[in-house]
């Protein structure tokens, strides 16, 4: 899945530099620095508690750090005032990590709510791209007349992605998207992200745990760690590093099922 | 042959709004979201008998895509369309339902849609966004009629009994976790009764003394000022005793307690539903009614009569301080008159009432909070209801308090 294209002459979307997060006396990122160029799909690795969902809740200037800048396709999200961020929020998508559906709305409803932004936009057509975007994700038409309470959880993810994907931003950020869903639906939601990525050219921020998304779907993986980035590169090249956390994670025992099924697959794909 | 050619340019001439901004300002992105890059979307028609042409240009995105319908829907439908899509700058996931849904009613029309020009990218968005257009089943439509408005009537008033029954099971509930808890005084949750005393009790102190404070000097003052027309400012005394012992020191302390109290249950409880922690407690073998209602309803049982008395006394206290400077009835003509004149029989008749009163409103409020589903707005529809219902019942049970006192001549 790695793409050989030079770094260098790819576009910088997102780049933070000497990020610090602080709560209290707990210092959750210190001299955070990250680059994400357009198009690729980043995962987000990193123990619980390593603050993953603090540095998205940042870029998505939803959590003002104590330092560092975070700039954002040419915006700077630290210094913009609260119109700026509105009106940049198009350009970029967030599914929240427990899906954060506006509950006293149908999933119909949530996916419009983005799209009321829109100056002179019919409510018929609107609604019809509701309709279009809920059935992207995956979901079928009766669930547009739900409430996220009476859906399943992993209906839910998708929803939140309907929802973050409603105004076709540039950038998504999600977080956790194939927790507590079953393999195969994780499988389904990994295809749709790297399906939507490509045809949308969407660049994809996503914080997971899922070895197997990391596999499947990360053109680059970026580890947390020691409250900074710690390592970015590819899957292969984090199979080489040698810092004791990294290769646990990546050398495991559920690391190396995912690596074998991952590589089953490829061969099963070259025949 | 004849060359019919129609010539449309789609959105200059509509209320269109203005993007000459990208010039001046190239840097701000926050102008018009989504119309940064590239001018408007432009539709230009040429049509002949055998097909029509279509050459689109410039950003197809969400702003434009109302435009861009309306053209589309100006189309005739018995021919062949062709859709020149290489002016595209901008193509998203609207536009490509746009045409999409153009290509259906094409087809359903028995022609077809040809696309040229589109780049790898518009291409294979047109193709997921095909292939993921929804089926659409209509919801089942409900006829409304005279039956419907009757049954209407009818369910509410069936809502309206099964209410009280609900209420009235509450209420029993209650009482059977008491009795429980009297009988297994380990289980008991005292450190939460001390808490929710705090919290119904003591934090309403304040307010509540304020307000029999000024009731009372209300009723000197309003009292004074009719007795004095038959020079018998000295009953004003008898006055302010009656009703605030009797009536408004019990009834005004309720109500003010049903609106902190009744929705600070509901929404405790309430947002407890709403995050399922309640099916957790179940889960874990505790009991919601045993570990919520009761010390929240035993807090208020206790705390209620507390309160009316302190609202008794300041009310009294009020109404003294007016008639000593409205009147010249002194403190102790005031506190002699007080004993001589008031029986006992009038504060009893007030505080009887306290206990039920607390009931109520601690009933109203825990059965609120189980009502809410899960989702915001019910917990703030069954908070606003649950203070509404509990001030209406407290009201009608002084009215009725006051009937059967009347009655025995108590
Ligand atoms: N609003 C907050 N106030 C105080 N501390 C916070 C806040 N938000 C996060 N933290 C702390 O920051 C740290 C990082 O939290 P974060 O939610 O980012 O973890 P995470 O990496 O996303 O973990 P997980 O994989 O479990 O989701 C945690 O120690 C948490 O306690
Ligand atoms: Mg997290």
């Amino acid at each position: 899945m790695a793409k050989d294209i030079n770094q260098a002459d790819r576009e910088v979307v997102i780049s933070i530099r000497g990020l610090r997060n602080q709560f209290g006396t707990q210092v959750v990122h210190d001299n955070l620095d990250l680059d994400i160029y357009r198009g690729e799909i980043v995962g987000i690795v990193g123990g619980s508690g390593t603050g993953k969902s603090v540095l998205l809740r940042t870029i998505a200037g939803l959590n003002r750090p104590a330092a560092g800048s975070v700039d954002v396709l040419g915006i700077d999200v630290l210094s913009a005032d609260q119109d700026d961020m509105v009106d940049a929020g198009a350009n970029w998508g967030v599914m929240f990590q427990d899906g954060a559906l506006f509950s006293s709305l149908t999933v119909r409803e949530n996916v419009e709510v983005p799209m009321r932004t829109v100056d002179g936009l019919d409510p018929k057509i609107r609604r019809a791209l509701a309709d279009l975007k809920i059935s992207m994700v995956g979901l079928p038409y009766f669930a547009g007349d739900k409430f996220p309470s009476e859906l399943s959880g992993g209906m839910r993810k998708r929803a939140g992605l309907a929802r973050a994907l409603a105004l076709d931003p540039q950038i998504v950020f999600l977080d956790e998207p194939t927790a507590g869903l079953d393999p195969i639906g994780a499988a389904d939601f990994d295809q749709l992200i790297l399906g939507l990525s490509r045809s949308l050219g969407l660049t994809v921020f996503l914080v997971t745990h899922d070895l197997d998304t990391l596999h499947a779907i990360c053109d680059r993986i970026a580890v947390l760690a020691e409250k900074r980035v710690l390592v970015t590169g590819t899957m292969q090249e984090m199979l080489k590093v040698d810092h004791p956390w990294v290769h646990d994670y990546f050398h495991g025992v559920r690391a190396r099922a995912a690596l074998d099924t991952k590589t089953a697959a490829d061969v099963a794909t070259k025949d | 042959m004849k060359r019919g050619t129609v010539t449309r340019k789609s959105s200059q001439d509509n209320n269109h709004p203005p993007f000459d901004c990208r010039f001046s300002r190239p840097y701000e992105l926050h102008i018009v979201p989504l119309m940064t890059e590239t001018v408007p979307s432009d539709i230009e028609i040429t049509s002949t008998d055998a097909a029509v042409t279509m050459t689109l240009r410039g950003a197809m995105t969400l702003p434009y895509v109302t435009q861009i319908v309306a053209e589309f829907d100006t189309l005739p439908m018995d021919r062949t369309v062709r859709a020149d899509l290489s002016g595209v700058t901008r193509f998203d996931t609207s536009a490509a339902w746009a045409i999409a849904s153009l290509r259906t009613r094409l087809e359903t029309a028995g022609q077809h849609l040809e696309i040229q020009g589109a780049g790898i990218g518009p291409e294979s968005l047109l193709k997921s966004v095909t292939d993921a257009m929804p089926v659409i089943t209509p919801a089942p439509v409900v006829a409304g009629g005279l039956i419907e408005w009757v049954a209407a009537i009818g369910s509410s008033m069936v809502d309206a009994v099964t209410f009280v029954l609900e209420l009235i099971g509450y209420f029993g509930l209650f009482l059977s976790r008491l009795v429980r808890a009297i009988r297994h005084p380990k289980e008991f949750r005292l450190t939460a009764l001390v808490h929710h005393c705090q919290e119904v009790g003591f934090k309403a102190v304040p307010i509540v003394a304020l307000m029999a404070f000024l009731i009372g000097v209300v009723l000197a003052f309003q009292g004074s000022t009719q007795l004095k027309q038959f020079g018998a400012e000295v009953f004003v005394v008898d006055l302010i005793a009656v009703s605030i012992l009797r009536e408004l020191g019990i009834l005004l302390t309720s109500i003010i307690v049903a609106g902190r109290t009744a929705s600070a249950f509901t929404a405790a409880i309430g947002s407890m539903k709403m995050r399922e922690e309640i099916d957790a407690m179940r889960s874990l073998g505790l009991d919601p009614a045993a570990t919520l209602f009761v010390p929240r309803i035993l807090a208020l049982v206790l705390m209620l009569p507390i309160l009316g008395l302190i609202a008794n006394v300041m009310g009294l206290f009020g109404g003294a301080l007016m008639a000593w400077i409205d009147l010249g009835i002194s403190p102790a003509m005031f506190m002699t008159r007080l004993v001589n004149g008031t029986d006992v029989s009038h504060l009893a008749a007030g505080m009887i009432k306290a206990p039920v009163f607390a009931l109520i409103i601690g009933v109203v409020g825990c059965h609120a909070g189980m009502q809410v589903q899960s989702n915001a707005e019910s917990l703030g529809r069954m908070t606003s209801s649950s203070v509404v219902v509990a001030i209406f019942a407290v009201i009608m049970a002084d009215a009725v308090f006051s009937i059967f006192f009347a009655q025995i001549g108590f």
